[in-house]
């Protein structure tokens, strides 16, 4: 019972999603309905904090391995909520400035700031520049010209590895650049050509087959014929 | 021993084999020098590498020049610091450009952390210039939650979306927006993204709806690396021209500083205005690493490979 | 990312480990002394008669700006046309005592400060700021600390890791807070006390009861904390998903489907014609045609639905791929491989921009080794 009250809550939501953008009196309801998205996704991040708190609360109770750690990334999740929520070190707005919560939370110099501009973002950005080191070590260990897909994959790479940078200008700097009819064999324009026609044309095909995908399991969504997003159940 | 003629072989294969089983730290250590040692180079001497722009960073530089002086442009600044190293250079770049053409510029963000960004960016580009009066010529709308749901009300009510700018003024009282009611009320729309929201849902939510009918949207995307291959197909039909990675950021500033030689002859670039130029250097080195690493794998593989049929 | 260590390495003997413990040891201690070494050389800011040594580095200037305000009582006119007297705050002027003040820190250069104390020793108006020069310090030692899981993995990193997941979830979760609950929620349920305490450019217009449904669904879904009761958290999850498949059906199909499949009805045979591309007037009367032009655009167009067709047809798993369908299909493959190594390029781009971008902030905001953007 409660799964078919779901279905239909879900059929609803999306035909009112769909049916704005073909009658535009009703755009009013699309705006409540994403207004109201917008609401509920900010609660799911409360939930996702909640969680992290009890299951972190749970490994520093029971001492399981690693719990020292829990208890690093407990105190940090605490003390940016602290700092944000309160708006500490935050100056109120210049147009109001009798109302104290009327800052800007990410104000430059304000504790939350500090946080975010001196712990999240240089490690957030650092996890990510380390794929650069395993992007080499992966090319080196397991990129094999062993058929015609892996050497057309690999002869692809090289042009535009090359071709996009300056030594590939200096390569093929000798095929003369003012005659049309050898020019594309420039790295650089074979390059673009690369990119222009034959990721184009894969690109585009990947994006049409994507789109009847995602028309699909929409559809099938509203109508009601896949719940398998409400799990197992009645 | 010196007479044996497996001699060779053997050495032969037993180097191959040790590069074949060489620890993973070593090529780290290769990409890390193949990064730091340009950096710290271009770093003392400031050099930097000639750019020929492609034609798709052409007709986003194309897509500016266009505007007649005082048209609106909409920069949605949707990115963060952790992209910065790739966009931050586009986005000065850009906003550089719309200030040399004297263009009124709008800056937003659907990426939360992407607010302060947009101020900086002003402030390094615009700093104290008497001739750019805040809410006038430009103006900072801020972060606005909600992704797409945010770019289809702007599609139809702006003022709804952004109640007031980043200093809480409000949006019927700047300027620079008083007749602005939506989207196609600006006279470009500049995106530069990192992932989701970002280009791809501008030209979903924004761009597409006003293909049909009316007054298509100018668009121009500036993407990340790795979106950048997902933006072609929008090229040239939803998007004048996209900025791709670090290349494009090099190729706009080069045509930007160009420009700005041409009107100011004699004075230097300022090194803010080629950040991108600057990250070329190392780009080139760690590519051609990256190429040699693959040629050299495949030459232990199928000499391994030739070895094992002779055997 | 699981637990590394070099390929084939026995890590579990101990010695081995005793020797790899003693190495990162005294690499440890190498990089402690040069830094110590840098700290020491220091490094010259301002120029001219200005320049001084500092014997430090990776510090943060900034420049005090006071901001004062005062207040003063105004008529206007409501939306209802009624005259009522508000309070306004305006910037003090010179002579004004500020009714509420406070002290902004702007960050500055090495060189400003430099100016500054050469004027006046015992100017305070440009100082080092401690709080962000910690912080760049911080920022530093966190980046080296993700950085050695390239040597393996170790409790520095996982520090990091562990901080990160700390500070994340809390950023998020206030910023969900202040731009979307409070705004959408607390101010559509109680808009003039919103207005009052928390946002004053709220624009409050009444209370919005419908606001009731989304917060309903919202306790719903915190249901899910509770074995017994996470049932309930099937009902916001459902108009969630129904939203965004509402949502991605339209768009899609018109951005991505539709769009795209009309991009293809463009010319296979294309002609340029040389006055068309701004040829000068010798060139047009040579050859009114740009053949090269024109045959590559043709071969392009004619490339790019080949592409199309053939990626479809690999994608299309209903028959089996044999015959004219499977010798399309491996042409489609063939462009594949060709779409998937551009993506790898651009990928690897994309990275080592982050990485350079990580190496820079280490050598021009920490250790001061390189100024290109002359920061300081």
């Amino acid at each position: 019972m409660s799964r078919t009250v779901a279905a239909i809550v879900a059929s609803i939501a999306g035909l009112v999603m769909v049916l704005t953008a073909f009658v535009q009196p009703l755009g009013f309801l699309g705006s409540a309905v994403v207004d109201w998205f917008n609401v509920l996704a900010a609660i799911a991040f409360v939930l996702g904090g909640a969680n992290l708190l009890k299951m972190n609360l749970m490994k520093i109770s029971a001492r399981e391995a690693g719990w020292g750690y829990s208890a690093v990334t407990l105190a940090a999740f605490l003390l940016t909520l602290a700092v944000g929520i309160l708006k500490v070190g935050v100056h109120p707005d210049a147009l109001h400035p009798n109302v104290a919560f009327s800052g800007d939370k990410e104000a430059v110099g304000a504790p939350f700031w500090w946080l975010y501009e001196y712990a999240m973002s240089p490690i957030t950005s650092t996890l990510f520049a380390l794929l650069a080191f395993y992007v080499a070590s992966a090319a080196f260990r397991a990129f094999r010209a062993k058929n015609t897909a892996a050497i057309l994959l690999l002869g692809t790479a090289f042009i535009v590895l090359l071709g996009r940078v300056y030594v590939g200008v200096l390569i093929t700097s000798w095929i003369p650049a003012d005659n049309a009819w050898v020019a594309w064999l420039r790295l650089e324009n074979l390059s673009s050509i690369i990119m222009s026609v034959f990721n184009n044309a894969g690109t585009r095909a990947m994006m049409i087959g994507i789109a009847i995908g995602v028309a699909a399991t929409s559809l099938k969504i509203l109508v009601g014929l896949d719940r398998s997003y409400l799990g197992q159940g009645d | 021993m010196a007479s044996n003629p497996h001699n060779s072989d053997a050495r032969h294969g037993t180097f191959l084999s040790r590069l074949d089983s060489i620890d993973r730290r070593w090529i780290f250590l290769m990409m890390a020098l193949a990064v730091a040692g340009p950096i710290i180079w271009v770093g003392i001497t400031g050099k930097t590498f000639p750019e020929t722009p492609t034609p798709a960073v052409q007709g986003a530089f194309d897509a500016i020049e266009r505007l007649p002086e005082g048209s609106r442009v909409l920069v949605s600044f949707d990115f963060d610091p952790a992209s910065a190293g790739e966009l931050q250079p586009m986005a000065t770049a850009i906003i550089h450009h719309c200030a040399m053409r004297k263009l009124r510029i709008c800056g937003m963000t659907l990426w939360a952390p992407g607010g302060p960004l947009i101020g900086a960016t002003f402030t390094d580009v615009i700093g104290n210039d008497p001739s750019y009066v805040y809410g006038v010529n430009f103006v900072d709308l801020g972060y606005q939650a909600g992704n797409e749901g945010v770019m289809k009300q702007v599609g139809t009510d702006f003022p709804r979306a952004f109640p007031s700018d980043a200093r809480s003024t409000p949006f019927a009282q700047v300027p620079m927006l008083k007749d602005i009611h939506k989207l196609t009320d600006f006279d470009l729309l500049v995106s530069v993204s990192a992932g989701y929201p970002g280009s791809k849902e501008w030209i979903q939510y924004g761009v597409s709806p006003t293909m049909t009918g009316g007054k298509p949207l100018p668009f121009v995307a500036g993407a990340t690396g790795v979106q950048t291959p997902q933006l072609i197909p929008y090229y040239p039909g939803q998007m004048a021209g996209v900025l791709g990675a670090i290349k494009g950021a090099a190729e706009y500033e080069s045509l930007v500083n160009t420009k700005l030689r041409s009107m100011d002859s004699g004075k230097p670039i300022a090194p803010k205005f080629q950040e991108a130029q600057r990250r070329m250097a190392p780009q080139l080195v760690a590519h051609v690493l990256m190429v040699g690493l693959i040629v050299v794998g495949n030459v232990i593989y199928f000499a391994g490979r030739r070895k094992g049929a002779h055997v | 990312m699981s637990t590394m260590g070099s390929t084939g390495s026995p890590l579990n003997d101990p010695a081995v480990a005793r020797r790899a413990h003693r190495m990162m040891l005294a690499v440890l201690a190498v990089i402690g002394v040069l830094l110590v070494v840098r700290s020491y050389i220091g490094t010259t800011v301002g120029t001219g008669e200005a320049a001084r040594n500092t014997h430090g580095f990776g510090m943060v200037y900034v420049e005090r700006a006071e901001q004062g305000f005062v207040s003063e009582r105004v008529t206007e006119t409501g939306k209802d046309g009624v005259a009522v007297e508000v309070t306004k705050w305006k910037p003090v002027t010179p002579g004004q005592t500020p009714e509420i003040s406070w002290t902004n820190w702007n960050e500055t250069t090495g060189d400003a400060w430099a100016t500054a104390s050469m004027k006046d020793a015992a100017q305070s108006s440009i100082e080092v700021s401690w709080s962000r020069t910690v912080g760049v310090w911080a920022a530093a030692l966190l980046t080296l600390c993700v950085f050695s899981f390239l040597w393996r993995d170790n409790p520095a990193y996982k520090l990091a890791e562990s901080v990160v997941i700390g500070v994340s979830a809390g950023y998020w979760m206030v910023v969900a807070l202040w731009d979307t609950m409070v705004p959408k929620l607390v101010g559509a349920l109680a808009p003039a006390w919103t207005k009052a305490n928390l946002m004053p450019s709220f624009d409050a217009v009444g209370v919005d009861w419908w606001a009731l449904v989304p917060l309903g669904l919202g306790l719903l879904l915190l249901c899910r904390l509770s074995a017994r009761a996470s049932w309930l958290g099937v009902f916001p999850l459902a108009f969630i998903v129904g939203t965004f498949a509402g949502l991605k059906f339209v768009q899609y199909v018109e951005a991505d489907l539709v769009a795209q499949v009309a991009t293809m009805f463009d010319p296979l045979l294309v002609v340029k014609h040389q006055a068309a591309l701004g040829a000068d007037a010798a060139t047009v009367a040579a050859s009114p045609i740009d053949w090269a032009g024109s045959v590559g655009g043709s071969l392009a167009a004619i490339l790019i639905l080949v592409g199309v067709l053939s990626v479809l047809a690999y994608f299309f798993f209903s028959a089996e791929h044999k015959g004219a369908l499977g010798r399309t299909a491996k042409v489609g493959v063939w462009y594949l491989m060709i779409t998937f190594g551009a993506s790898f390029g651009f990928t690897v781009m994309g990275r080592i921009a982050l990485l350079a971008a990580r190496f820079e902030f280490v050598f021009d905001d920490w250790l001061w080794l390189i100024d290109p953007a002359g920061k300081h």
